[in-house]
């Protein structure tokens, strides 16, 4: 099946030869687990600084796909190349740790270290990878903390705070480093809407502030319109992507109607399509 | 109350019949037989079926079942099934049911293999096990030489902590075993050795078998059923919880963060815990030897200290840092292959403690063949 492109970005640049190479460049990934193919021949791009939303329904692979991209499970085929730079294909274990240190991860649970303090979650990369003075440390974990709405809240233990706050802990670690690449599974799943809202807001915010790329991993159609510049759609049943695209092109121009259907659920809802398209 | 799933079948057309469905249907009465409807759609020339409400009383999911049938039956045969004279309700249960097709590949889906193709598969398996063991232990030996390279990647407190766990917490568990089992030996030894008078070597055989045999190998067992369980099920929850992969992402080696430390408190503690059992056991002994066989205090401690040497302690003390090797790695390395969910949480705790234990023995059994060709 041919994916739709509502907007012609990855044609446009192949156009242009001297361009500087995409952030993240997806090409003819197949996924599988044993024998069972999860998702195949994925190929796709991601501009520098922006959000894109990896969506589709549950079990078609969208988080499966983010941990191959994230370096946790190598690909069946196929090859992620990050600013050119093969991940899989040539990469060693060494250059894909390099390539590594430039990621933060949310995990679609937060993975907060439970018998860490939140100050410890996210002081354990600084630690570890930045050398810096115990205060220092102490200093950045206060900002990261604060930065998400949770000053005041580092002596806390992940049992202790809600799940919306967890979300927001695991993103500070995230961005502890002040990494690049952003990736974010699932970060709104299961919290209220004026929770994933304000997590939605956050993502917008630290990608303006820190000048991330950002790979969201979401179902959640109020969160795809409010943040997703691009998107692609994976489909469970052809196990491919059959769009791809500005999610506000897409709910009216996808080929697929399966991608129309699901998107224009969203839309429905009153303030989500309408007021960021 | 009326009869339940009454059909009858008419034909309406020349390649058309029409069912009328009358009376309950509901799953109370079991599920509607289609064995005749399948066979009336199966005659030579049928290409369409009515179905049709004539006076269902009421419906539920007993007439969606029948409907489905029908529907496999109709596919089957290429014949069109027309529900439009049936409730709305059920047309769209149907359709819903309908609306995404059941997955034929998945790996549920599999056909059964046969015996050989099972027995391959298992030896595969297992090699590939010994080959992931093998691994492990590489990847913890590397590690091990990091740190002796670099300031250790764990944290100093929870390295004290896993060494109170692993240590001062196993001291009550481990004094009971130890004692009951020292009691139990003396007990053996003495009814034994009163037939010949010989009542004083019951000190020679608890002091030897306790420091030999009985202390490392108890111990190993209590630490393989509380410590490496607990190992397993604390880093395959963090598996499950993601922990695991954060650590990875962060750039952290959950080998240096997570089994190393573990190992090394058990390394540390396993030697002391043995030494300590030794004791307890020869004061088990002790206990029957002065209180039952009327034996002094001084003679039996004398018998000891005379026949039990550094040499018996020091097999002892050798075995317990293998042992204690085996637990934690057992422990460890089912935690780290910990599938994502809380039963593999369970299967992973079971496994370490086999693991360990069986391991135990083996390498309990390689000590005696060597010790006995060595002649110590």
């Amino acid at each position: 099946m041919t994916p739709d492109t509502a907007q012609p970005r990855d044609a446009a640049r192949a156009g242009t030869g001297t361009q500087p190479p995409a952030c993240i460049g997806v090409r003819g990934l197949t996924m599988a687990f044993g024998g069972f193919t999860v998702q195949r021949d994925l190929t796709f791009e991601i501009s520098h600084g922006e959000i894109f939303v990896i969506m589709g329904g549950s079990g078609c692979g969208k988080s499966t796909l983010l941990r191959h991209m994230i370096g946790l499970l190598p690909p069946a085929e196929g090859d992620i190349l990050y600013d050119g730079v093969s991940f899989w294909a040539k990469g060693d274990a060494a250059s894909r740790r390099e390539i590594s240190q430039r990621f933060g991860v949310l995990f679609q649970s937060g993975a907060l270290f439970s018998s860490m303090t939140l100050a410890e979650n996210v002081a354990l990369p600084l630690q570890h990878h930045a050398g810096l003075q115990p205060r220092e440390v102490d200093e950045i974990v206060r900002f990261k903390l604060a930065l998400v709405g949770l000053g005041g809240f580092e002596d806390y233990l992940p049992a202790e705070i809600s799940g919306g706050m967890r979300k927001r802990a695991g993103l500070a670690r995230a961005i502890a480093m002040d990494p690049d690449l952003l990736f974010l599974d699932e970060p709104s799943a299961g919290l209220d809407p004026p929770t994933a809202r304000r997590l939605d807001d956050l993502i917008l915010e630290l990608r303006a502030s820190m000048r991330a790329t950002v790979v969201v991993v979401t179902h959640e159609l109020d969160s795809i319109f409010t943040i997703a510049d691009d998107s692609v759609y994976l489909d469970a049943e052809s196990r491919t992507m059959i769009a791809h695209g500005s999610p506000r092109d897409l709910v009216h121009n996808a080929e697929n109607a399966k991608v129309r259907t699901f998107l224009q659920r969203g839309e429905a809802r009153p303030g989500v399509a309408a007021d960021t398209g | 109350m009326t009869q339940a799933f009454q059909y009858d079948i008419e034909q309406s057309g020349a390649d058309t019949l029409r069912l009328h469905l009358r009376g309950r249907w509901r799953i109370d009465a079991g599920l509607p037989d289609a064995a005749a409807a399948e066979r009336a759609l199966g005659q030579g020339g049928v290409r369409r079926v009515e179905v049709a409400d004539a006076g269902m009383d009421t419906w539920d999911s007993a007439l969606i079942t029948f409907l489905l049938r029908l529907h496999a039956a109709g596919r089957e045969r290429q014949v069109e099934l027309d529900l439009s004279g049936l409730p709305e309700g059920a047309r769209r249960l149907l359709s819903l049911s309908q609306a995404v097709p059941a997955r034929t590949d998945s790996a549920q889906a599999k056909p059964r293999e046969a015996l050989l193709n099972r027995l391959g598969h298992a030896g595969v398996r297992e090699a590939r096990a010994v080959g992931e063991t093998l691994n492990f232990i590489g990847e913890a030996t590397l590690s091990f030489v990091r740190l002796l390279r670099a300031r250790p990647a764990f944290r100093r407190g929870d390295f004290f902590l896993l060494i109170q766990q692993t240590g001062a917490e196993a001291l009550p568990i481990v004094s009971i075993i130890s004692l009951l089992v020292g009691l139990i030996l003396a007990f053996v030894g003495a009814v034994q050795l009163r037939w010949f008078g010989a009542e004083i070597y019951v000190a020679d055989l608890v002091g030897i078998a306790m420091t030999r045999e009985m202390a490392p190998i108890m111990t190993g067992i209590v630490l393989a059923g509380r410590t490496g369980a607990s190992f397993a099920a604390n880093i395959g929850t963090m598996q499950g919880n993601e922990e695991i992969d954060a650590l990875s992402t962060l750039g952290i080696s959950p080998m240096d963060f997570l089994v190393l430390p573990r190992l090394l408190a058990m390394l540390l503690m396993m030697p002391l815990l043995v030494l300590y059992a030794d004791f307890v056991g020869i004061f088990g002994g002790w206990l029957v030897g002065v209180g039952m066989l009327d034996l002094t205090s001084a003679a039996y401690v004398s018998q000891t200290l005379a026949k039990v040497t550094a040499d018996h302690f020091l097999i002892g003390l050798t075995k317990s840092l293998f042992f204690g090797l085996i637990v934690a790695t057992a422990g460890c390395m089912r935690g780290l292959q910990a599938g994502r969910s809380a039963a593999a949480v369970g299967n992973a705790a079971t496994s370490a403690v086999v693991t360990g234990i069986v391991y135990i023995i083996v390498v309990d059994a390689i000590f005696a063949v060597i010790c006995n060709i060595v002649g110590i």
